[in-house]
């Protein structure tokens, strides 16, 4: 089975490393960059099942914005959000917006862990539902799947 | 200092009311009794001076029938004929009959002789040239006298006609009853006080009065007051009792018809009237009185209240205020906190990681290291929680519907506080229902509601107690009964229990918006918080959570 892809997007560079690297260390397979705007650009040149998001990011696009962009390019990934307390509002926000959950800072790895496992799930069974839309509609109309996927894409 | 400004202000409007409203009644009442008792003193001397001079009238009426009777007969019998003593008796007889009153009748002749009578007394013979009516007849053709005691020495006045027969002059004299004069004169009389009685010019009785004489003494009436042909005086008495009088002249111009009346038995009903009316003000101004300082202590009273609400309710918005840029700050505060914490847990994680490392777990200090990494994360949660209490409690917001087993809840609570009530020797014991339902709520809302509850609890408990923890059902609510050994609510002060800003604790130790907070909240949720409370035993608190099934996702 493939490693899960993970993207963490936070602009405290010493978390993220730090974070990157557990992670990389628990075979996740986990890329870090420090602004929405990397982010946006990341998620154009690979695959990620799930994203870790700082909601608070001053100085450039913000969580929430950065969320919209990334269920732009990648709907199937699944969002992580990450918040100190005071953006909690932003972040049910956030979960309006398709995020899967939001971790309150500091959060402890075990409890990230565990949430990261569960948005692993999920995505899981929507691509599998997905899939077997897809066979399904692939019995009916075989020549249409090409476009199927690249409308979804 | 504010005392002195209510008093001052009751002051001004009690007087200002009392003045606003007593004066207009003052002034008509006054302007009612002035105005009543002029009319009424007129109407009086109007009644007195009419009948003064209606009486004058009957008086005159009588004297001129008597005068005409007797004029007559002097006119149609002749001198040598009425002297004729057979004569006489037979028109006095005639007179006596047709006009009554006369007591005797006498006939004189030119040069003053008592020629002719008939009456009580003999009197013929007797001269009357020297007197001084005699004259008068003689002149003038009628004589009305005076009333005068003459030979007979009874009060009596005369009336004497002359014929002129030819060269004869002669006069035929008449005495009048003075009972029967008296009897028409004192019909006038009315009332208790009421007299009425004839003075001469000089002031002289001429009929007897009925208070304060005899018949020709002298009145204390001066008659030249009287002018006119009737008019009416006021005079005080001998006893200090105002007398209205009113006089009327007769036509003989000699006499005055007197009617005298005391005012004051006049006035009686006027005065009745008066003091009906001086109760109805009297009344009237007490209960003005009463009701402006009833209505004054009131409105003040109600004033200063609704002040004194003011005040309060001024102190709790600049508190409010103020809170909520604390609240503000606070956040802000936690959140620069969190992320170093945030990094710092990430950074004792990572050493955690590389000490798992193989080459690393041989060296010598091994545990030590763990020991202190684990310290660290110890303390970090520490700060975590202080982090989110401060947040939790400066955070609100409409309650968030997300899956919430209460239990769990409640001992995250515990949890959170379990240090602080070791620390005060409390222990926290839990009861609860196993069979809870999953339900739609907000947790961090219900968990700022258990927080505020208990640590209330602990600090209510101060040292060494208990507190006792409850979850059980009902069809619709999960109620959960939090109870402590504290010293309980005095009574006074329960129904403020959930007031903003109610705080037992001393100043600066408790914000006394915890409860508030609570109870909005759980109002918000559709639930509700009560209690029970015994001074000396402690207090319970109920929490009652609406059972709302999470739609299935």
């Amino acid at each position: 089975m493939d490693l899960f892809r993970v993207l963490v997007v936070d602009d405290e560079k010493d978390f993220l490393e730090t974070l990157v690297n557990r992670l990389n260390k628990r075979n996740v397979d986990t890329v870090g960059v420090l602004s929405g705007e990397a982010a946006v650009e990341e998620m154009k040149k690979q695959i990620f099942d799930v994203v870790i998001l700082d909601v608070k990011m001053p100085g450039g696009m913000d969580g929430i914005e950065t969320l919209r962009e990334i269920k732009k390019i990648q709907p199937l990934a699944e969002v992580l959000l990450l918040t100190g307390h005071a953006s909690v509002e932003t972040s049910i926000e956030g979960m309006k917006l398709g995020a899967f959950d939001y971790l309150l800072k500091p959060v402890r790895l075990e409890d990230l862990l565990s949430k990261l496992g569960q948005a692993f799930e999920k995505k899981d069974t929507h691509e599998q539902k997905i899939r077997s839309a897809r066979i399904k509609q692939l019995m009916r109309f075989p020549g249409r799947v090409f476009d199927q996927e690249k409308e979804e894409s | 200092m504010r005392n002195a400004l209510y008093a001052g202000l009751r002051k001004k409007i009690t007087v200002i009311t009392l003045v606003v409203s007593l004066a207009p009644l003052l002034v008509l009442g006054g302007t009612i009794y002035i105005q009543f008792s002029g009319m009424y003193h007129d109407k009086i001397q109007e009644q007195i001076y009419y009948r003064a001079r209606t009486q004058a009238e009957a008086v005159d009426l009588f004297l001129k029938e008597r005068t005409a009777i007797l004029a007559a007969m002097a006119d149609t019998n002749q001198f040598n004929q009425v002297v004729l003593e057979k004569n006489l008796p037979a028109i006095f007889a005639v007179m006596n009959q047709r006009a009554g009153a006369f007591i005797d009748l006498g006939v004189i002749d030119n040069a003053g002789r008592h020629s002719a009578y008939v009456g009580p007394y003999d009197l013929t013979g007797l001269n009357y040239y020297q007197q001084p009516w005699f004259g008068e007849v003689m002149t003038k053709g009628t004589y009305i006298s005076d009333v005068y005691l003459g030979f007979r020495q009874t009060p009596h006045f005369i009336i004497a006609v002359k014929r002129q027969e030819n060269q004869l002059n002669w006069i035929l004299r008449a005495t009048i009853d003075s009972d029967v004069f008296g009897a028409i004169v004192k019909a006038a009389q009315v009332g208790r006080t009421g007299d009425a009685f004839i003075i001469n010019s000089e002031g002289f009785y001429q009929t007897r009065p009925r208070f304060g004489g005899k018949i020709l003494d002298k009145s204390h009436i001066d008659p030249s007051l009287f002018g006119g042909k009737t008019a009416t005086l006021e005079r005080a008495d001998q006893k200090g009792k105002t007398i209205l009088y009113a006089g009327s002249w007769l036509n003989n111009d000699k006499w005055l018809l007197v009617i005298a009346q005391e005012v004051e038995e006049e006035m009686a009903a006027f005065y009745a009237t008066r003091n009906i009316e001086i109760a109805i003000i009297l009344a009237g101004a007490l209960a003005i009185v009463l009701v402006t300082l009833f209505i004054t202590r009131a409105t003040v009273a109600r004033l200063r209240e609704t002040d004194e609400k003011l005040v309060e309710l001024n102190a709790h918005l600049v508190q409010s205020d103020k809170l909520a840029a604390l609240g503000k700050m606070a956040a802000g505060v936690a959140h620069e906190i969190n992320n170093p914490l945030a990094v710092i847990l990430q950074k004792t994680g990572w050493m955690e990681d590389l000490l798992d490392e193989e080459d690393l777990r041989n060296c010598k200090n091994y545990e030590e290291l763990k020991a202190s990494i684990a310290k660290i994360e110890e303390h970090v949660e520490r700060a975590r929680k202080v982090v989110h209490g401060m947040l939790g409690y400066a955070r609100k917001m409409e309650p968030r519907m997300e899956d919430v087993d209460v239990n769990s809840t409640i001992r995250q609570t515990i949890g959170l506080l379990t240090n602080y009530a070791r620390i005060n020797n409390i222990g926290i014991k839990t009861d609860f229902a196993a069979d809870l339902p999953v339900i739609a709520s907000d947790q961090s809302q219900l968990q700022q509601v258990f927080l505020n509850i208990i640590s209330n609890a602990i600090d209510a408990i101060g040292k060494d107690g208990l507190i006792d923890i409850k979850s059980r059902r009902t069809d619709s609510l999960i109620i959960v009964d939090i109870k402590d050994t504290g010293p309980g609510i005095a009574p006074d002060k329960q129904k403020r229990v959930f007031d903003p800003f109610f705080t037992t604790k001393e100043p600066g130790k408790g914000t006394g918006l915890g409860l508030w907070v609570s109870y909005s909240i759980m109002e918000k949720m559709g639930g509700s918080i009560s209690f029970e409370s015994e001074v000396g035993k402690g207090t319970t608190f109920m929490v009652k959570i609406p059972v709302v099934i999470p739609e299935k996702k």
